[in-house]
């Protein structure tokens, strides 16, 4: 076999790649789509994405944590707004505004951030496996109830804010 | 043993090079996964002649009987037929979400396979959560009804779609809490974890007979409501209310496309079916299992298609409940009561006695949540039969006659 | 623990190339007689008026939010009925008291009528 100039990628990242391709192109669409429920579909697409980068780092937990939460049910609910709203549902809108500008330099601004941060952190090179993910799982629920468990508790008190909210939007209704 | 370490032990001693591991790992996960997901087409064939056998003879008919033996290749004749019908797409619907759709259905359905345990050792890849995987996969099925509801640009169509992710996300709290109960049990969520705990052990015989569903049979039952409702069968088919919604969000779709949606519907039953048979009646266990491996299969197929028949029977025999009567069931029935159970089993557990009465104690919580259920079910359909008794009598109808309460719209 | 992870990645793959592959087999083997009457939106052969969006309630909206936070509970309780063999009593207290919060939720629901699909 002749030499090669750089490394052959790994099977890794040549799936990570592919996720993170699939990722852009679903957040472009988001951007870029005349058509709201294609904008959410496409959001959609970079959930799968994410859950995707989430199972490439061994964290399958939170990967299907996020197909859970995020495609079962975040975006179950945005397209129930958009198909509850008229004139969102059938129109063609148009995916720039006045805001545009704005809106692009604070991504940029976001972006550079993001890059700084992440290429000074340190980061521990991942050398051996993380072991045995029962194990992982089992971790996760005790630091729940043990050292975390206020954060836990006031997490609950969220979710019950969350669910007095709803009664308010039931309520309006009324 | 586990069936991809023999088949890549197969490929090394057949002089595979060691470097190209991926490769041989890929080829080993390609040729599994091949050959479940066209087993799950043949399947889905003999399920459909199931469902009609089955309701045919619940309503004093034969059912197909003219294509091979006992008609079994009805369905085969009908996926041709099918197969040969016109590609019509209509001209207002949105493409991308219309052809999207009954993709996405049946891939949510066919990945399930990876995650149910046939036998020992025989399970696509035993992931650490399991569980968790196959109600993520549920998710799918909720896109790919909203998509066809809204790609297919129309009327019912969009009110079918709106109604199905309804009754998906009411249902699916139930139904996930209700599996939780297993794994509080043993604290897994690898399938093939969870079958290996309902093994029973006479002396050195494993009898297989440890089946949760004596302990939790309050979970069992709550699962198996709510896993109708998920795949959509009688008495929660709604979606299929031909008298108002014609025929639900895929009628649009014709040809093929429809074809996918009606594959998805039944291997789903079957699926929910094999989920219910893993968690709460012993999976592949049974009887000599542990001795004679190829029992295994055959147990765990054996009561699959037995929950499938069951599933089928209902269909035949129930009658479907109003959209407001499901909501109100799964929200201030189902989710109140597995709630309960679940915290009745997290104390139970902890208390400081001996461990056989702790498991009485969640045996009797179990059976009062069965109780219940059955109470509320049994009222609820004594009161919807006395109340049809009465619309049909004509003498009742004479003075007394009063607008029968007519069901909520959407 | 990847390689599990590969499977279902090989799983996923054949999953769209079935339903892909039957849909398109289906196009062209079929006959191809495009009408625009037959082309048009099916709704029971009445002729189609206005657009399909009509009056929904807002309790879909209702339905999905309850859903949201409920999912997100029983996310947390998988790892704890995982870990739960090894915890103190003090700790499933702990579980118990989250789930008991959430009830007390599901409890408002339905005295304010939010349950209610009428």
């Amino acid at each position: 076999m002749p030499e090669l100039p750089f490394p052959l990628p790994s099977v890794q990242q040549v799936i990570f790649v592919l996720i993170a391709g699939l990722m852009i192109l679903g957040a472009l669409t988001v951007v870029l789509a005349r058509n709201l429920f294609h904008s959410a579909l496409g959001l959609v697409a970079a959930f799968f994405g994410a859950a995707g980068l989430y199972l490439v780092a061994e964290a399958e937990f939170i990967g299907v944590s996020q197909v859970l939460v995020y495609v079962g049910a975040i975006s179950t609910l945005i397209t129930f707004a958009i198909m509850l709203t008229r004139g969102m549902m059938f129109g063609a809108t148009s995916p720039r505004n006045r805001q545009s500008g704005t809106a692009a330099m604070i991504t940029l601004l976001a972006f550079v951030v993001l890059w700084a941060l992440v290429s000074t952190i340190p980061w521990p090179q991942a050398g051996e496996a993380i072991g045995d993910g029962e194990a992982i799982i089992a971790g996760l629920g005790r630091a729940f109830v043990n050292e975390y468990v206020v954060p836990f508790q006031l997490l609950a008190m969220l979710l019950l804010v969350a669910l007095a909210g709803a009664i308010v939007l039931a309520r309006d209704r009324k | 043993m586990n069936w991809s370490d023999t088949l890549i032990q197969l490929q090394y001693d057949l002089g595979a090079p060691q470097e190209l591991s991926w490769l041989v790992e890929g080829i080993t996960f390609f040729v599994g996964a091949f050959v479940l997901a066209n087993a799950a087409l043949v399947l889905a064939l003999l399920l459909i002649w199931i469902t009609r056998k089955v309701v045919s003879r619940i309503q004093d008919r034969i059912g197909p009987n003219r294509l091979g033996p006992f008609g079994l290749f009805q369905t085969v004749a009908d996926a041709v037929k099918l197969l040969s019908k016109e590609d019509i797409k209509p001209t207002t619907a949105d493409t991308p979400s219309y052809l999207l759709a009954p993709v996405l259905s049946v891939m949510g359905v066919l990945m399930a396979l990876a995650v149910l345990p046939i036998g020992a050792g025989l399970i696509g890849t035993d992931l650490n959560i399991g569980v968790l995987y196959l109600v993520a996969l549920g998710s799918l099925g909720i896109m790919a009804a909203l998509m066809a509801g809204w790609g297919s640009n129309n009327k019912y169509a969009l009110l079918a779609g709106f109604r199905v992710v309804a009754q998906l996300l009411s249902y699916e709290i139930p139904m996930v809490l209700a599996m939780l109960a297993p794994v509080l049990l043993i604290g897994t969520m690898s399938m093939q974890g969870l079958v290996q705990a309902q093994s029973f052990f006479l002396g050195p015989v494993n009898l297989g007979v440890g089946w949760f569903v004596f302990l939790l049979p309050g979970a069992f039952l709550i699962y198996f409501i709510a896993a109708l409702a998920e795949a959509e069968q009688t008495p929660f088919d709604l979606l299929e209310a031909e008298s108002e919604l014609i025929a639900g969000f895929h009628i649009e779709y014709s040809g093929m496309k429809f074809a996918m949606f009606f594959l998805a519907q039944f291997l789903n039953s079957f699926f929910l079916g094999a989920i219910a048979v893993t968690l709460f009646l012993g999976g592949w266990q049974g009887p000599f299992a542990g001795q004679i491996p190829l029992l295994g299969p055959i147990y765990f197929l054996a009561k699959t298609f037995l929950v499938y028949v069951v599933i089928q029977w209902i269909k035949g025999t129930f009658p479907r409940v109003r959209i407001d009567q499901m909501m109100g069931f799964a929200w201030k029935v189902l989710v109140p009561l597995v709630l309960a159970l679940i915290l009745a089993q997290m104390v139970i557990l902890k208390l400081p006695l001996p461990l056989w009465i702790n498991y009485l104690l969640v045996l009797a919580a179990n059976l009062a949540v069965v109780a219940t259920v059955l109470n509320i079910m049994g009222n609820y359909f004594q009161s919807e039969q006395i109340r049809s008794k009465r619309a049909f009598e004509p003498k009742s109808l004479i003075g007394t006659m009063q607008p029968v309460q007519s069901s909520s719209g959407d | 623990m990847l390689s599990q992870w590969g499977f279902v990645l090989v799983l996923s793959a054949i999953a769209v190339i079935i339903p892909v592959a039957a849909i398109v087999l289906g196009h062209f083997l079929g006959p191809r007689r495009p009408d625009p009457i037959k082309n048009e939106t099916y709704e029971s052969g009445v002729e189609t008026f206005g657009d399909t969006w009509v009056q929904f309630r807002a309790q879909y909206y209702l339905i999905g939010l309850i859903f949201l936070i409920f999912d997100v509970e029983v996310i947390f309780l998988f790892p704890i009925a995982v870990a739960y063999q090894g915890l103190s009593f003090f700790s499933v207290i702990a579980a118990v008291t989250f789930v008991l919060i959430l009830i007390l939720g599901l409890f408002l629901e339905w005295r304010k009528g939010a349950l209610e699909w009428d």
